[in-house]
């Protein structure tokens, strides 16, 4: 066993002698209560690595805290504790650093309606990443050309003059990622970037994401509560519940052999699931503010309501016991007792 | 490359056009904004025009052309004041100052409360709550008597009424432009830009202000026509400039002699009248151009 | 007797300049007990025939064809009649449950508007009569006495079911009952919908954009493009193999996981809907379509049967029928 994760540790090590390129270790965001409710820990101790040319998906219930993690990882929420490396560099929140930082990132947001001011033509929107960093300049205009069309909007000379509202929903996710791409990013933090467009545009944006990435060696972190999308376009995925990363592995092991049981009943309510009968759980996810001791899922774990953990003999560590943070790489796939008893 | 840079900038600009036409033309099914608009018109007009047919000695107060206290009758249409001069004359002249006061002072008390409920909607935080305090404390303080008492302090003319008008009445504007800033802040545009590199700076000037602006050119009409009865006030209590003729001004001459006990309506009519009519012409105007601007009302009318 | 009976249903609305068709001649029948999903796309009309079904379409659309529930015609009902059958005979549940909750009135007050309005209980038994509702759709009694805030989004889409179920109800139309809502909560609620519509002969016509749920759970399916029924048949058969091609990229657009055909491969249709005011000549699906041909630009095709009780509006189906 031991000599096993040793070997991986060493073939991690020489697979990434260059860092990842983006990652969190030991991030915590809280944000502190208000009218009387605790502070809320959205997100609770993460380790996550995206690599040079990855494409890592971040998957979750709303209130999870992904969304958050996303935020902290662009620098626009400062985490309480923990902290965000870019090329194995401690992220400097000083505003000059942080500008520069956010000329390499890039934000795709989710509802592209909303994340274009209404007030702007397309040519504006694309070009004003270009004008924050570098000011006017003699090529803007052949740069914004550049950016629209890769991003799949040609000829892009018919839609400089055009404003969001006269474009369909897929056109303008395709604005905001010609925005982001102006500024040849190396990631992009993608948030729901398909979860308010209509099934046929999805497929498009997802396939846009993947050409850029064979194109342009972009990496990219895609968070979504979709498990079917990190099926369509991820490398590796991680599973975040109540603030934090419980399984994380490549694509093909963590959905097709799911070893949390979170991600197990995940994929088995998944509409033409075949994990065999779904298992639904009851009650919505807990709250941030009150997160509970011991494993954070036990209250609604499905292994602990059967008695199949009594019977392991483990149902004391995981209503006391802290899983503990999942490393980002080598070592435990998911945080979770019984996962580890049959790991 | 610049040809097509400049027949873009041509179709931007053809764009504006349209724009500003559809404004225009919803502006326009507005009945009363339209009667607004050509009452306004023909003020200022009027006020521009007025040395042009009212002679410089026709307002001294020793060359009076008149008798004092005459009804009106052919020569004199509005009678003549308490010096001999025809009160049509004064009223007429009045708008010039009453005018002036009301566009600067409201100038001032826009700027103002922009720029403070922008910070203060954009800042949050401490910020925030310093700005919204001081604003909470001016918005509490009865506009009149801090005007009263800083125009006593201040050396009387017009620009001191000015200031007095403008520095006292900017608190409502700064709220409004607060919320309305707090809701633009909220859009996810505002955290695309901050995604983007973009600066404290570039996200007031680039998304909030361009948002916020409808509110803040709706305010300005309200609060023009506030100005300029509160210089009236302001000159009936005899604060304004000694020398200069305005609404306010006249109305404070016909109340030292007498007007209102010995029934000489002709000397507080008109200018009273011609206060409430500019006032009113802004307020129209206002909610005329609050209509145009505000999607969702324009579909309730 | 047939629950609910649409035949050739259109519905344009006037536009600056002309007349848009919405929906352009949308048959279908829905057995009691029975599931009926329309999938298709925004803006292909799908949420036009859910208004037009309850008459609650704004007064700028113009509605043909008819709509017989319960055999009793809708289109030609009085006032006071349709609005005996918009709760007794048939209710809608909406998308987005946050808005269509009135924020400030405690939602058992809500559940027990439409039973007093229309008397289906004695003043006297509401109050218990919202509680045995609240605990059929899985939420406990004293939860009347909560604003629709103090919910989440699954226990407030909770409560729009049974403010639909409020006064026992034969048919329930539910326009995007789990768009917006986690997969676990999607999963909640589509299975209570299931228990309460399954057993109690209601039927329900279930409109979503998401095919693989519409599979799940109903029995039929029919997938709309730009104001048609471009296919229609058995839920299961229609995801695994449809023959219209619009039907087909539509499911391949919701990968299934641990299918190798989707892995790291997406797929979606280039292009967007057709402008309703502006058709293409032909099949209006030609400018999108894969694997359309010249004879397309021809032909406006109807729906052509097609073996195992369905039928497909693409001129290729009728081409492999047996003349």
């Amino acid at each position: 066993m031991t000599v096993r994760l040793q070997n991986e540790g060493a073939e991690a090590a020489g697979e990434t002698a260059a860092p990842p390129v983006l990652a969190a270790a030991g991030l915590r965001v809280a944000f502190p209560g208000r009218g009387g409710r605790g502070t809320a820990r959205a997100v609770d101790g993460v380790d996550l690595e995206v690599g040079a040319g990855e494409i890592v998906a971040l998957v979750g219930e709303s209130g999870c805290g992904k969304s958050t993690l996303a935020r902290a990882l662009l620098g626009l929420v400062r985490p309480t504790e923990g902290r965000v490396l870019f090329s194995g560099e401690p992220l400097d929140y000083r505003s000059r650093a942080l500008k520069r930082y956010r000329h390499r990132v890039q934000l795709v947001q989710q509802d592209p309606s909303g994340s274009l001011n209404p007030r702007h033509t397309v040519y504006e929107a694309v070009a004003e990443g270009l004008r924050i960093h570098e000011g006017a300049t003699a090529e803007e205009e052949r740069r914004v050309a550049d950016a629209l069309s890769r991003a799949g909007l040609r000829p892009p000379e018919r839609f400089f003059t055009r404003y969001p509202h006269e474009l369909s929903g897929g056109q303008r996710q395709r604005v905001v990622i010609a925005g982001a791409l102006i500024l040849d990013p190396e990631v992009i933090v993608a948030d729901e970037p398909v979860a308010s467009l209509d099934a046929s545009v999805r497929g498009e944006i997802l396939r846009l994401i993947l050409d850029l990435r064979a194109e342009l060696g972009l990496s990219a972190l895609v968070v979504t509560h979709d498990l079917g999308l990190a099926w369509n376009i991820a490398d590796r995925v991680a599973v975040m519940y109540l603030g934090r990363v419980v399984e994380v592995g490549t694509v093909e092991e963590v959905l097709s052999e799911p070893r949390h049981p979170y991600t197990r009943a995940l994929l088995s309510v998944l509409p033409e699931s075949d994990a065999g009968e779904p298992v639904v759980l009851a009650g919505e996810p807990p709250d941030p503010t009150r997160i509970p001791s011991g494993c954070r899922f036990h209250a609604r774990c499905p292994v602990l309501a059967s008695g199949e953990a009594e019977r392991e003999g483990i149902a004391d560590r995981c209503r006391t016991e802290d899983p503990g943070i999942l490393p980002a790489s080598g070592g435990d796939r998911a945080a979770c007792h019984h996962a580890r008893l049959h790991g | 490359m610049t040809a097509p840079a400049a027949s873009r900038r041509a179709v931007v600009r053809a764009r504006r056009r349209a724009a500003l036409r559809k404004y225009t033309r919803s502006y326009a099914e507005n009945r009363a904004g339209l009667f607004g608009l050509a009452a306004l018109a023909l003020a200022v007009l009027v006020a521009l025009a007025a040395p042009l047919f009212i002679p410089a000695e026709a307002l001294s107060v020793t060359g009076a052309p008149g008798e004092r206290f005459e009804p009106p009758d052919a020569e004199f249409p509005l009678g003549t004041d308490t010096y001999g001069r025809s009160v049509l004359d004064l009223v007429v002249w009045g708008a010039r100052i009453s005018l002036t006061v009301g566009f600067l002072a409201a100038a001032v008390s826009v700027a103002l409360g922009t720029v403070i409920g922008v910070i203060a909607g954009h800042f949050g935080g401490l910020a925030s709550n310093v700005l919204m305090r001081i604003t909470d404390w001016f918005l509490v303080l009865p506009t009149l008597v801090m005007a009263i008492a800083l125009a006593a302090v201040m050396e009387r003319s017009t620009l001191t009424i000015i200031i007095a008008i403008g520095v006292t009445s900017w608190p409502s504007t700064a709220r409004i432009v607060r919320a309305q800033t707090l809701s633009v802040e909220a859009r996810p545009y505002i955290e695309r830009a901050r995604a983007l590199g973009g600066g404290h700076l570039h996200v007031m000037l680039r998304h909030v202000l361009p948002n916020v602006m409808p509110v803040v050119i709706a305010q300005t009409t309200l609060l023009v026509a506030e100005a300029i009865v509160m210089e009236s006030t302001l000159s009936f209590l005899g604060l304004g400039s000694p020398g200069a003729i305005s609404w306010g001004g006249i109305l404070q001459d016909a109340r030292n002699s007498g007007a209102i006990s010995s029934g000489m309506w002709w000397y507080m009519v008109p200018p009273g009248l011609a206060i409430a009519l500019v006032a009113l012409s802004f307020t129209l105007c206002g909610r005329a151009l609050e209509g145009v601007f505000n999607p969702r009302l324009r579909e309730r009318r | 007797m047939t629950l609910l009976e649409v035949e050739d249903l259109t519905v344009s609305y006037r536009i600056a300049g002309g007349e848009a068709p919405a929906v352009r001649g949308v048959s279908f029948s829905l057995e009691p007990g029975s599931k009926l999903g329309v999938a298709g796309e925004s803006g292909c009309g799908k949420s036009t025939v859910a208004l037009a079904l309850l008459r609650l379409l704004p007064k700028t659309a113009r509605i043909g064809g008819t709509i017989r529930v319960d055999g009793e015609d809708v289109l030609g009902m009085r006032w006071g009649r349709l609005r005996a059958v918009r709760w007794a005979g048939a209710s809608i549940v909406f998308q987005g449950a946050m808005h269509s909750l009135n924020a400030v009135r405690r939602v058992g007050d809500q559940i027990a508007e439409p039973i007093l309005l229309h008397g289906t209980a004695p003043r006297a038994e509401v109050p218990e009569r919202v509680g045995s509702l609240l605990e059929r759709v899985g939420l406990p009694r004293w939860r009347a006495r909560s604003y629709p805030h103090e919910l989440s989004g699954g226990q407030r889409q909770r409560v729009m079911i049974a403010m639909a179920l409020a006064c026992e109800p034969k048919l329930i139309v539910a326009d995007e009952p789990t768009t917006a809502l986690d997969v676990m909560i999607q999963a909640q609620i589509l299975r209570l919908i299931d228990d309460l519509v399954g057993g109690q002969g209601i039927g329900m016509l279930m409109i979503s954009h998401d095919l693989a749920v519409l599979a799940d759970t109903c029995d039929r399916l029919a997938v709309m493009y730009a104001g048609r029924i471009v296919e229609e048949g058995p839920a299961a058969a229609v995801v695994a193999d449809a023959r219209h091609p619009y039907g087909a990229a539509l499911s391949a657009a919701f990968p299934r996981i641990g299918d190798p055909a989707s892995r790291r491969a997406p797929r979606g249709l280039p292009g967007d809907p057709p402008d309703p005011a502006d058709l293409p000549v032909g099949c209006s699906f030609r400018p999108r379509c894969p694997v359309a041909e010249e004879r397309c630009a021809e032909v406006d095709p109807v729906l052509y049967p097609v073996p195992g009780g369905r039928s497909a509006a693409c001129i290729k189906v009728r081409a492999e029928e047996p003349a």
